[in-house]
């Protein structure tokens, strides 16, 4: 082992070991106070119902993050480009910001029941939709701050050379607004699952994670409900480390970060 | 052959704030100049109004014979300013190239450049780290590179070591006076700093505050090149008193001129 990997070994013990600690407690407390299955199922239980029901649960999950991801994929380009619209127009940014950050801080959510009345609940489209306005604010409102936090002197210095408004947009404010939209990325990926998810919650196919946890648990199937929990968790974690990774792919220059506290 | 000729420029901000009055000074090329005065005494603004990145008034700046609007256009001159504005995603090789790019020299052509910047400022091996890896006086010394990088005629300064510490900055004073001989270029040069302005320049320009004006202008007679001995030579202590009372009489030698 290198001196890398027991650094890094030595960084994540704590973690796993309060992640081990966790599922053992959490099982000793349902087993040993005999807690009753509809209100908390124990890990063990969870597991069996997760592997019995492997395909169908990676099935719904699939099926989900596509509409996750659609939705974000919509979302944030749109986000995006209406960012570099306001931050070029400054007369729109000063009539249409103002709304923007106002519906950043309202819960969109609410209107996942609307949504599933305006398009047919049960395509993927209704979904992607809810989770396309939740991407759209963070991913606007941040980019619009990221374009207009360039440094005065880095545009004079532009200046100087004679360069000319798109050479300072490509070359200045660009590279300026991606840790900007980056961290957007981040909550618009989360956001994207919750918005998919809380949407089939209103009815949606029944290949859907969302309509199945709601099924399930209205069955009195709480182990099945668990364990779609847990899929949409695992797709969840992985579409937010995606976002992560193409973070540090594209912005090679910051310097690099602890993983552990990051 | 005149490098710069600022001719009875004045600045006055939004808001009456009176900058500059009526600055007259020529600027022979391969000079280097220093302006040195209290704060608020206008001597960025002057410099800005030199490389057109603010419009004068009243009156008028040339540089190399041709308008100040014109010559930036033309790329006649580099700039450094006191925060070395480096852009951190780009590498130390790709900071100094920016201009050459903008330029639209060739791929081959820039990198060749590159390689002789680093050279001359002492940056050998340094090309592609980020700026987040150098220390203030090498993120400075690759501004100085950058601004140096397409060989213009003309250098502008403003405070570009007025962030370092007294050490790193003498040894930079030392290295620009290299740097400036082995170009040829002329350096107005922008300082707080009484021994910085007189150890460098061939004439110290001294400017009062409100409104600012050129109150004195001291030329620097030091043999050349300057070395750490110039610094122990009593002609510079001499020449260093005279520009601290050039600058504490500031605007009263006038008042007494006219009473």
């Amino acid at each position: 082992m290198t001196v890398a990997m027991t650094k890094r070994a030595r960084e994540w013990f704590p973690a796993l070991v309060v992640l081990v600690a966790g599922i053992a407690i959490w099982e000793g407390v349902v087993k040993g106070l005999d807690i009753q299955r509809f209100l908390l199922p124990a890990p063990s239980t969870i597991w069996t119902s997760f592997s019995d029901n492997q395909g169908q649960l990676w099935h719904e999950g699939w099926f989900t993050f596509q509409e996750a991801l659609g939705g974000f994929a919509i979302g944030c380009t749109a986000g995006a480009v209406f960012a570099v619209i306001v931050a070029r127009w400054t007369l729109l940014g000063t009539a249409f910001l103002p709304y923007a950050i106002a519906a950043n801080a309202i819960p969109i959510i609410a209107f996942a029941p609307i949504t599933n009345a305006w398009f047919d609940p049960l395509t993927k489209t209704s979904k992607m939709v809810i989770a396309a306005v939740l991407c759209f604010f963070p991913v606007f409102v941040n980019v619009v701050r990221g374009l207009r936090s360039v440094k005065p002197s880095q545009i004079e210095l532009m200046r100087s050379y004679d360069a000319g408004e798109f050479t300072v947009f490509r070359l200045v404010r660009v590279p300026t607004a991606l840790p900007y939209l980056f961290t957007a990325l981040r909550v618009a990926s989360v956001l994207a699952m919750i918005g998919a998810i809380v949407g089939e919650y209103y009815g949606g196919s029944l290949d859907a994670l969302g309509a199945n946890i709601q099924q399930d648990a209205a069955l009195f199937q709480f182990e099945k409900a668990w364990a779609e929990i847990v899929i949409a968790c695992l797709f969840g974690i992985g579409f937010y480390l995606a976002v992560v990774l193409c973070e540090r792919v594209v912005m090679r220059w910051q310097p690099p970060v602890e993983m552990v506290g990051a | 052959m005149t490098s710069v000729k600022i001719d009875g420029v004045s600045k006055q901000f939004q808001g009456g704030t009176v900058a500059l009055q009526d600055i007259d000074l020529e600027i022979e090329q391969g000079e280097f100049i220093s302006f040195i005065g209290p704060s608020g005494c206008g001597k960025s603004t002057l410099l800005r109004i030199v490389g057109d990145l603010i419009e004068p008034t009243a009156g008028s700046v040339t540089v190399n014979g041709k308008s100040a609007r014109q010559a930036r256009r033309d790329h006649d001159y580099g700039i450094v300013f006191q925060d070395a504005v480096l852009y951190d995603w780009r590498t130390v090789s790709k900071n100094i190239a920016l201009p050459l790019e903008l330029a639209g020299w060739d791929r081959e052509r820039r990198a060749k450049r590159v390689a002789e910047m680093l050279e001359l400022v002492e940056l050998h091996g340094f090309g592609e780290h980020y700026p987040w890896q150098l220390s203030g006086g090498m993120q400075q010394r690759v501004s100085i590179a950058r601004a140096l990088s397409f060989d213009p005629a003309l250098l502008l300064m403003d405070e570009p070591f007025g962030a370092l510490d007294e050490m790193t900055r003498e040894r930079l004073n030392a290295e620009l006076l290299r740097i400036w001989d082995a170009s040829g270029s002329t350096v107005v040069f922008v300082t707080h700093s009484i021994a910085e302005a007189v150890f460098l320049s061939t004439r110290v320009v001294v400017m009062s505050a409100r409104p600012g004006r050129v109150s004195r202008v001291i030329p620097i007679e030091l043999p050349q090149p300057r070395t750490a001995a110039t610094r122990e030579d009593p002609r510079f202590f001499e020449l260093a008193t005279e520009v601290r009372e050039a600058l504490h009489m500031g605007g009263s030698i006038e008042e007494k001129v006219v009473a």
